[in-house]
Formats: structure tokens, sequence, C-alpha cells
């Protein structure tokens, strides 16, 4: 038997290239098994138990019980709808902003890149910022909100926006969408610029206006990148937490309390973690749903091939 | 579409949508420079002009000698920097093997790392709250550096596997013939072209890390290891609200961030599309 030596140390060294690989790859895995995973069965498994710190003697386990008390408890509900009205509202508004934002960045002109730094900025503040931010635009004294009502004599100044259950989402949703506008804008802006400048041009041959061609070239050709943009916002919607912390304490009452605050205010205020457990696994559950939605996007786009 | 607007009508409506987005984006940055310059008892009562009255740098002052901001600073620096040190070194490793290594199984370690990255954080603050009680590392450093690597890790290693991908392999391959061992190869033919790419990845690795207030806030418990969010947001809960002083720390914060956008606009876009869009 011959065995060609060239091939063969070609393929050892192969074998060995590969068994670096799969090591090269385990601490990362292993970092993210471990601040990932982990979570996510022990909260399986607390989500069994009563389990609340400052009442050990109490500690057992429930079986599905946490789970039926989540299910008949209307804050969840209650809270449930409201984080729903937040991610509607929120999410279309900062998409359509964003296909405006990129479409203008989209074009050539003089200030251009001042415009697009400018939009960048608002997404690298941290959130909490982001919120103080607009939580003092929109303070009685010294906020701009009011200054600029009184000034141009409209209904509206003296009025304290955090003391209203409706109004009190116009500086949530406004700082929401100060920060993550830019983001859809992004996305969307590299959707457009991979679209083949032809196609516009033969529409124009075709003889289609702007607005067909918009129709026609690019809103279909900016799908996947649109989807990739609404799943990603649907799902930080989904976990709004900081902006409400900051701006409202999901109050008055409880009229701005969203899930992610519910669950926060289980965990961290009343301890009690078996309860909590279970609010984070219902989370949990409708965020896969949204991942999965992603990977099937990735999938059709070719994006998830290494 | 026209890239170049040819109608004067167009022009001035394009040019009123452009300063309008501009306004919109800088405007709250400037009212609240603003208001940090104003006296307490200026802030105290309705606002009556659009530019700062007195200008006074007491807020600035009182937020160093008093609550001795620099604390939060470095605290945030240290522990987004050490999150963005690890989340680069193991995201670098994983990312060389996706990119490189005749491995089987890629799409499902990618698949899999883009899961995780859809983990909602608040579901793991009652586990690993638990878990660094048992530990003693409540209102430690670590309690924040680990579990950034879920908001870092994911993104980072996302971005590197991709920028990667677009290094030719023919460098790597002449270094290998020449008898040059993995390591050496790694290190002094292809380190020195993905360092880009890597200086992306740490960017928003970093910025990711540097945005956190819930773990924080559920971590740590004493002032002097708060990181800026959440001292910012803790100035509120004191018995008195010096709104001066949260001005002045929200500027103090936003500042440097505004700097590394300007300087890094580039690299910055081009990481968040790699990290969502390409594999």
């Amino acid at each position: 038997m011959t065995i060609n030596p060239s091939k063969s140390r070609g393929h050892s060294a192969r074998v060995a290239r590969a068994r670096v690989g799969y090591l090269l790859e385990v601490p990362a895995l292993l970092a993210l098994g471990a601040i990932a995973i982990y979570p996510l069965l022990f909260n399986l498994w607390l989500s069994t138990r009563n389990d609340v710190l400052i009442n050990p003697a109490a500690t057992r386990g429930v079986g599905l019980g946490n789970y039926v008390t989540l299910i008949q408890s209307a804050t969840f509900w209650h809270d449930l709808g409201r984080t729903l009205f937040f991610m509607v509202v929120s999410v279309t508004l900062e998409f359509l902003v964003g296909l405006g934002l990129a479409l203008v960045v989209h074009r050539e002109f003089k200030a251009r890149g001042l415009v697009r730094a400018s939009i960048l900025i608002p997404w690298a503040i941290p959130t909490a910022v982001s919120a103080l931010l607009w939580k003092m635009f929109f303070d009685l004294r010294s906020g701009f909100v009011d200054f600029a009502l009184h000034s141009l004599h409209l209904p509206g100044s003296q009025l304290v926006w955090f003391n209203s259950p409706t109004l009190a989402w116009v500086p949530i949703i406004m700082s929401d969408m100060w920060k993550n506008t830019p983001f859809i804008a992004l996305l969307l802006l590299a959707g457009l610029q991979t679209i083949p400048q032809e196609l516009y041009e033969s529409a124009r041959i075709d003889g289609a206006g702007g607005f067909q061609a918009f129709w026609a070239i690019t809103l279909p050709s900016l799908r996947p990148s649109i989807m990739v943009a609404l799943i990603f916002r649907t799902l930080s919607a989904l976990l709004v937490f900081d902006a409400v912390y900051v701006m409202t304490g999901g109050g008055p009452g409880r009229a701005t309390e969203v899930v992610a605050y519910y669950n926060w205010s289980k965990f961290m205020v009343s301890l009690n973690f078996g309860y909590g457990a279970t609010i984070a696994v219902s989370i949990t559950l409708i965020a896969l749903v949204l991942a999965g939605l992603y990977v099937r996007v990735l999938r059709a786009q070719g994006g998830l091939s290494a | 579409m026209n890239k170049h607007p040819r109608r004067t009508g167009g022009k001035v409506l394009f040019s009123i949508i452009v300063t309008v987005i501009v306004v919109y984006s800088l405007l709250p940055f400037y009212w609240i420079l603003k208001s940090s310059l104003e006296t307490s008892s200026a802030l105290n009562q309705a606002t009556t002009s659009f530019w700062p009255g007195q200008i006074t740098l007491t807020h600035y002052v009182a937020l160093f000698a008093t609550e001795n901001f620099w604390r939060p600073l470095l605290n945030s620096v240290f522990v987004a920097g050490m999150t963005t040190l690890l989340s680069v070194l193991l995201g670098s490793l994983a990312a060389y093997a996706l990119a490189r290594m005749p491995i089987k199984g890629k799409a499902a370690v990618l698949g899999f790392v883009l899961l995780v990255s859809f983990f909602p954080q608040i579901a793991m603050v009652g586990p690993l709250f638990l878990v660094f009680r048992q530990l003693h590392w409540l209102n430690t450093y670590q309690s924040l550096i680990f579990p950034y690597l879920i908001l870092s890790l994911p993104i980072t290693t996302w971005i590197l596997t991709a920028f990667f991908q677009q290094i030719p392999k023919d460098i790597e391959e002449a270094a290998m013939v020449d008898g040059a061992s993995i390591a050496q190869t790694i290190w002094q033919v292809f380190a020195p072209i993905a360092a880009p790419g890597i200086f992306t990845a740490a960017i928003l690795g970093f910025l990711l890390a540097w945005n956190d207030l819930l773990f924080a806030l559920s971590f740590l418990q004493s002032p002097n290891m708060f990181t800026v969010p959440l001292a910012l947001v803790n100035f509120r809960n004191a018995y008195y609200v010096h709104y001066g002083q949260i001005y002045a720390g929200v500027v103090v914060a936003s500042v440097p961030i505004a700097l590394v956008v300007l300087f890094l606009q580039r690299r910055i876009e081009s990481g968040l599309t790699a990290g969502s869009i390409k594999g």
C-alpha cells in the first residue's frame, strides 16, 4: 500500500487545525453558557418554587403554582398590554422616522457628514442618560417643552407631564425614539447602498416617477434590512426598562409600568425570586420567538453560513 | 432615485428636513448644557430665555468636589474596559476559528451566539443575583464584568467573524508554507491586518457595556462602586434633588461619548451593520 506522503501530511495538518479550531471556540461558548444558559435553567427551576429571600422558612416546591398565579394576575396582563402599546407606538414611529432619515442621508449633500454624526451621537448615549436628558427636557420649570409652549402661547405649558397617566408616555417614547431611531436608519442606509443604481435608471426609462420607483424598487429591496431592524427594535421595546425606571418609576400609579419593570420589582424589591423567575421565563419565551423569526430572516438572506 | 435634488422647491424642503433632523438630535444636548451652567435659583424658576443667563460652573465644581463624580467615571471605564478586553479576546479566538479553521457546525455556533444576544437581560437579574450572593460577589466589579459579556461578546464575535472572513487567506497560507506555526502566523501575520476590525469590535463592545443600568442597579450597593448611569440616576434619590448637578453630570457623561462618535463614526457604522446583517 502506497500513501502519497504530501497528501497524508495535508490531511493530518487539517485535522490538527480543526482541533485547534474547536479549542478556540470553547472559551467564548463557555462564557456565554455560564452567563446566559445557566441563569435560564436556574430560572426554570426557581419558577417551580416559592422562594422569597426575606422568608427563607417558606421556601418549597410549588410545581406550576407560580404560573397559575401569573396567568391570573391582572397586574401582569395590564403590564403586558402597556408593553405592547409602547412596542407598537415606538417601533412604528422609529421605523417611519428611521426610513426617512436613511433616505435623506443616502443622498449626497454638503452637510451629510454632520447629519450622520449628529444622528449617531444619540445612539451612543446610554439609555439612562438619554432618559435623564428627556426628563429634564419635559421638566416643568427648567424644561425646553414648557418654555417653548409658553413662549409660543400654546396650550400645555404649566403641565406636569409625568403626573398624567397618558401624557407620561410622551417623554418616554420621545427618549426611546431619540436614542434608537439612528440604529434603524443605519441598518436601512446599509440596505439602500446595496440597491443597484441601474434599477432606478431602467425604471425612469420606463416612465416611473420617484414615488413609483420607491414602491416598486426601494421598499422591496429593503425588505431584509427592514425585517432585521423591526425584529431588533421589537425585542428591545419588549424589554424596555431604563427609560421607565428613570423617568416615571412605572407611575403615576402603575400607568407606565411595563413587564420588565414588573419583573425587576419582583426580583429586586420584593426579593421574590420564585415568582420573578416565572415572569422571567415568560419574557424569555416571547424573546425566543422573536429570535426564531430573526434566524429565519437571516437564513433567507444566506447570512448564517460562515 | 435622483441623487441631486434639482428643483428649488425640493431643495428648500430638503434643507428644512435636514435642519429638523439636526435640531432634534442636538437640541436636548444644548438645553441640558445651558441648564447645567445656570444658577440653582434660575433653575428653580420658569425658564424665560432660550440662551443662558448668568453663567456659573458651580454645578460642575460640586459634581466633582462634593459628589466625587471621578469615582463613577473611573468605575465605568474600568468595568466597561475589562468587559471589552475579555469580549475581544474570547471573540477573536472564536471568530478566527469560525472564519479560518476547517471545523464543523459553524452555522450552529453563530446561531447560538445570536440566540444568546436575544436573551432578555432582565431574566438574568434574579439568578445572577442569587449566584453572586453565594459567591460574595455582590457590590464588586466582577459582578458587572462577567454579566456584561452577554451584552458585548455576541456582537464582537459576529463583527470579528465578518471582518476576518474578508481578510484574504493567501498571506497566512504563505506564512504557513514558510514553516511558521499557527500561533506565529496569527500574531505576526494575521493580527496586524485584523487590527482595525478588532478595534471596531472593541468600540462597540465598550459602548454596550458602558450603556448598562439594569445590572449595575441590581448588583451594586455602595455609591463608591456605582457606574456613571447608576450614579446619575441616584442623585435624585438623595434627600434633596440637586438638579444642577444631575445636568452637569449628564453633560460630563455625554461629551466623551459624543467625541468618540465624531472621531470613529465610520468604524461604528460599519461595525453595527456588519454585526447585524452579515454573518
